[in-house]
């Protein structure tokens, strides 16, 4: 009960500092969101009167302080506010556009998560081997790619020149919204999905093979040999056992860096997800969305990492019974921790 | 008849010094008259089955009941080296060749049946090293060359690995030595082997925790649980389960109470009573000599003296300067390692 409550205290704190940031931000910006939302054109041949008209549906040269309090009272009583670039609620423009987003960044999540988590307990069992070094190599260029690049290196082969995949959107162009098919979306899903996983694996993929090889030359799988076991006894005993909170850990906290990248693979893709949304509104000075946005994706990514939290204490035998227990604190905890603590920057 | 016990490259020069000390061990046994085609392929002879008190033979000093019912040892290590090869840490960091660290050079020890040899060295003197290479535990880097035999067999690298909990247990130290998720039961039970069922297994480890005191719950215990004295001997059932002939306990008494530690060392005496050797390895000489029949004092990397607890009784007995200022040292005598010679 005391967890809960701590909880939502540390949410709403969270949530009330990410808003306010996003909201700091856009006053500070030096774009006119006048001018960046009625066109080069249209704001050079506007009146005088029409612009002081539009300057006041955006808010312009109201203090940051009456517009944080006005968008935030009104957050409170659930209403999102307005999004001034879709000219739609705020929270529709959410609705929308997470449905997509999401889809991406699940599939993405788990791909990376599987596949990262695979590679990673092979190149560690396997240390120093061949299979070992690849999977490394693999993981150090991947690692030191940035997403847009990947993305547009993919569309070059797999869209312009292999044509297997089409070019961007979430859905076939020219097609009514009602006779897209699953197909199409699974169709358009696909691409950025892969290059948002590929990313994902070479992160989760380094961090398990470390986290195999700690366990590997641990004094327990070391009494386990002397035992008799096999490699693949060990690893199957003790390895996957104990790998599995490190893992889960990472998993989680890569939700964030998911988030991350899915607004790059999205403006690289013309994917019509919250994060190209986003930048929209971002460039587009809508401050309502964009900390609408802000504390939606912040409320996600901290969900995930007391998805963690809680998962551990059901993993762990050592957390539950934590006041009782003569713990002497595994390093792993410690380590888990800070890593999700580094790696996530948020929740904790 | 000699076999490396080396897992990456023979090395030559060393290859050569085993040969030598095979080639020792033929001349001693005619020296004692026995008869070549009574050696076991692969088997070391021996002298006679029973030694007087403290004979001096074998490079040890035999204890009161040290015997070899088949003419062989139990256990025998014999010019033992343990080499890590690694980038030499005087030379200039980008000029630094590979270069091959001996921590163990020319290590002879021997365990008797129904004997306890404990191996007395300064803490972090390389004996868990001693440990690991008669498991066959290998670091990857090193250079493991000497001859080790088992019940008369002449070993390598893959049959050590074949009997690792199958005639040889290892009793690690601590209870950071067990799995931290892994309920204690099915932990001490491991894997099944040579034809067991799992339930053959479990109705055994139930056997050992009545034999050691333990109650059913125990097994459903997670290892952070367990206080110090139910550690130890679930330490000691996962070795039991596997009915080994040697137990290598490598420092099995440090954090235990003198009460723990005088009971975990009667659990010892037990089994190598029953015929079986076991090989301690402690840095605790009071300990050592309380519960041992032999003492194996250990320093710079190899044994320097082999010899009956007996012999411990005056320092005239005792062969090597070391091992007097070790009699020196303990309590009884004064504590003057160092002005061993004044005392």
């Amino acid at each position: 009960m005391k967890d809960i409550f701590k909880h939502i205290v540390r949410l709403s704190l969270l949530l009330l500092a990410v808003s306010f940031v996003a909201f700091a931000l856009v006053s500070i910006s030096p774009i006119d969101p006048v001018q960046a939302n009625v066109g080069q054109a249209a704001y050079i041949s506007m009146g005088e009167e029409k612009r002081a008209q539009l300057e006041a549906y955006w808010g312009v040269g109201t203090p940051l302080w009456e517009r944080y309090i006005n968008w935030l009272s009104a957050f409170i009583q659930g209403d999102m506010g307005m999004s001034l670039r879709f000219n739609a609620p705020v929270s529709e423009v959410i609705a929308t556009r997470a449905i997509s987003s999401l889809a991406l960044m699940l599939l993405a999540w788990v791909i990376s998560g599987v596949l990262g988590f695979a590679m990673g307990v092979i190149a560690g069992a396997f240390r120093g081997r061949l299979v070992d070094r690849l999977i490394k190599g693999y993981c150090f260029v991947l690692a030191s790619t940035p997403t847009f690049w990947l993305g547009r290196v993919f569309l070059m082969i797999f869209a312009v020149n292999l044509g297997w995949f089409p070019l961007g959107f979430s859905v076939p162009l020219g097609k009514s919204a009602a006779d897209v098919t699953l197909l199409d979306a699974a169709h358009h899903i696909i691409l950025p999905a892969f290059t948002l996983s590929v990313i994902g694996v070479a992160n989760i993929a380094l961090h398990t093979r470390e986290k195999t090889i700690d366990v590997l030359e641990s004094d327990y799988v070391r009494f386990a040999r002397a035992r008799g076991e096999s490699s693949m006894q060990l690893v199957k005993r003790h390895g996957l056992r104990n790998l599995a909170l490190p893992a889960i850990t990472l998993q989680f906290a890569s939700v964030s860096e998911i988030f991350g990248g899915s607004v790059l693979v999205e403006q690289v893709f013309s994917y019509p997800g919250l994060g190209q949304a986003a930048v929209t509104a971002g460039l587009g000075g809508d401050v309502a969305l964009l900390a609408g946005i802000a504390v939606f994706s912040a409320a996600i990514v901290f969900s995930g990492n007391l998805i963690a939290n809680i998962l551990y204490g059901v993993i762990d035998p050592r957390m539950g019974k934590r006041k009782t227990s003569r713990l002497r604190c595994g390093s792993g905890d410690v380590e888990a921790a800070s890593l999700a603590a580094v790696e996530g920057g948020d929740g904790r | 008849m000699t076999v490396n016990v080396n897992n990456r490259m023979a090395d030559d020069a060393r290859d050569d010094h085993d040969e030598l000390g095979a080639s020792e061990y033929h001349a001693h046994c005619h020296e004692h008259g026995i008869p070549h085609e009574h050696v076991h392929d692969g088997a070391l002879p021996h002298a006679s089955t029973q030694h007087e008190d403290a004979q001096y033979h074998h490079g040890h000093d035999h204890a009161h009941d040290s015997a070899h019912p088949h003419g062989y040892h139990l256990l025998q290590v014999e010019n033992l080296g343990v080499g890590f090869t690694m980038y030499d840490p005087d030379a200039p960091f980008f000029r630094a060749k590979k270069i091959v660290k001996n921590v163990i050079e020319g290590l002879s020890v021997s365990v008797h049946e129904g004997e306890i040899l404990a191996i007395v060295g300064a803490s972090g003197s390389g004996k868990t090293l001693l440990a690991d290479s008669i498991m066959g535990l290998f670091e990857p880097n090193a250079t493991v060359t000497g001859t080790i035999w088992f019940d008369g067999e002449s070993q390598n690298a893959e049959s050590l690995a074949r009997l690792r909990g199958n005639g040889i247990s290892l009793v690690p130290q601590s209870v950071a030595h067990l799995d931290p998720l892994m309920r204690v039961g099915v932990q001490v039970e491991g894997i099944a082997k040579n034809g067991e069922t799992a339930d053959e297994r479990r109705a055994k480890r139930e056997r050992l925790f009545a034999r050691y005191d333990l109650k059913p719950e125990v097994a459903q215990m997670y290892p952070h649980e367990l206080s110090g004295g139910m550690a130890r001997r679930v330490l000691l059932c996962c070795a039991l389960m596997d009915e080994p002939r040697v137990i290598v306990a490598d420092e099995p008494t440090p954090g235990l109470d003198l009460d723990l530690a005088v009971k975990a060392l009667a659990d010892f005496r037990e089994f190598a009573d029953e015929g079986n050797g076991v090989l301690l390895i402690t840095h605790d000489i009071e300990l050592a000599l309380r519960v041992a029949d032999r003492v194996a004092v250990f320093k710079d990397g190899t044994v320097v003296e082999e010899t009956a607890v007996a012999n411990f009784a005056s320092p005239e007995l005792l062969r090597h300067p070391f091992s007097r200022a070790l009699w020196h040292a303990l309590p009884e005598h004064g504590f003057c390692a160092e002005e061993a010679a004044a005392c």
